[in-house]
């Protein structure tokens, strides 16, 4: 049994008595609301679709790889493992295809190992910034995103910077 | 958002023919293409289970006792909806299914707040404030336990797999307050 699952457990079902206490319909509010939430999960699909296109389409027809091996050089310069620059640029763009680069770095390196330790720091510490920015605001029909991706980015060179420093530290 | 779909996509052709990949597009038309589909089959369910159960506290109020706790973050980080109640208990409920790492549910709840966030609005083609930080706050990623890694690196034989929490929650702290100063900094410079 682990914790997440038990909170869980514990969420709806307080919620769901709470509602009974205070003699909420909670059965109707409940259809009422989900009918929502379904319409809103289909209200999404293009940008969903959108992203996916675009992201497949520069990672397999080999632009990324272009990036990292021009990027290469420049960031061995400054000792960052080379190793990492790729799941560094994939993991803003794609959950499924940084956990691949994730899976195969484990693979070469070992997870005990600095390159997979930080590895595993930076999976754990960023987010898929693309997907998650053209589905929230595509949602609601924002067009001027404003600060949005750029702040995103920000955060994850943080987030690079904090793992290798990290793991260098307390390993 | 627009300008970099077109890059992404433009960079893609361009490379396809350079490398001689010109099958990169049949290919993702055919076979992951069906990744949105398969997303969406997972993500509605979820999505219509939870904004049902919001439903619910919206109409108990559960929440509200602990919006007024923590209000005075509500009021620094989202001071645009701080007195939309919907809109806070959303947000709540994205962060803490965020931290607890139940990824799909914190997209249903990510996009029931964008939504409240959007109705009192002023200017509907235009991100408020509060939904820059919003979205900022939650692609630098809160999540406490990384359930997912911790598994892998089990699975490939680490001798203490979960021995990166600590880590993990270290570098994601400091790039989430990273995030915000930031995102307080572009703040105020609103409109380009």
């Amino acid at each position: 049994m682990n914790v997440s699952d038990l909170i869980l457990s514990m969420v709806i079902g307080s919620i769901l008595f709470y509602g009974i206490y205070k003699k909420v319909d909670i059965y109707t509010v409940f259809i009422d609301g989900a009918m929502e939430g379904a319409k809103a999960a289909l209200r999404i699909f293009p940008y969903i679709l959108a992203v996916i296109f675009a992201i497949n389409m520069f990672i397999q027809s080999g632009a990324e790889n272009f990036i990292v091996s021009i990027l290469t050089p420049v960031t061995t310069l400054i000792g960052f493992p080379p190793e990492l620059l790729s799941l560094s640029i994939v993991k803003p763009l794609s959950g499924g295809g940084s956990l691949g680069v994730y899976q195969s770095i484990l693979d070469n390196y070992g997870p005990d190992s600095y390159i997979g330790r930080s590895a595993s720091v930076l999976m754990g510490s960023s987010e898929t910034i693309f997907y998650t920015v053209a589905v929230y605001f595509g949602a609601v029909g924002i067009k001027n995103i404003r600060h949005t991706v750029k702040v995103g980015l920000i955060a994850h060179c943080a987030s690079i910077i904090a793992a290798l420093v990290v793991c260098k530290f307390m390993f | 958002m627009k300008k970099i779909w077109i890059v992404l996509i433009g960079l893609g052709l361009i490379f396809s023919f350079i490398n001689g990949r010109t099958e990169t597009v049949a290919n993702i038309l055919f076979f992951d293409l069906q990744k949105s589909v398969e997303l969406i089959f997972s993500l509605l369910p979820v999505m219509a289970f939870w904004t049902g159960l919001m439903a619910i506290v919206e109409k108990t109020g559960i929440l509200n006792k602990l919006a007024v706790i923590i209000k005075p973050l509500v009021r620094f980080l989202f001071k645009e909806v701080q007195s939309n109640t919907k809109a806070v208990n959303a947000i709540i409920m994205t962060i803490a299914a965020n931290m607890l790492g139940i990824g799909n549910s914190a997209t249903a709840f990510g996009i029931k707040a964008m939504q409240e966030m959007q109705s009192t609005n002023r200017d509907k083609l235009t991100a408020s404030n509060a939904m820059c930080m919003f979205l900022i706050i939650n692609v630098s990623s809160i999540q406490l336990i990384p359930l997912n890694i911790i598994k892998l690196r089990a699975d490939f034989g680490a001798a203490m797999p979960g021995d990166i929490m600590i880590p993990t929650i270290a570098a994601t702290t400091f790039s989430t307050a990273i995030a915000i100063v930031a995102a307080k900094y572009y703040e105020r410079k609103r409109f380009r």
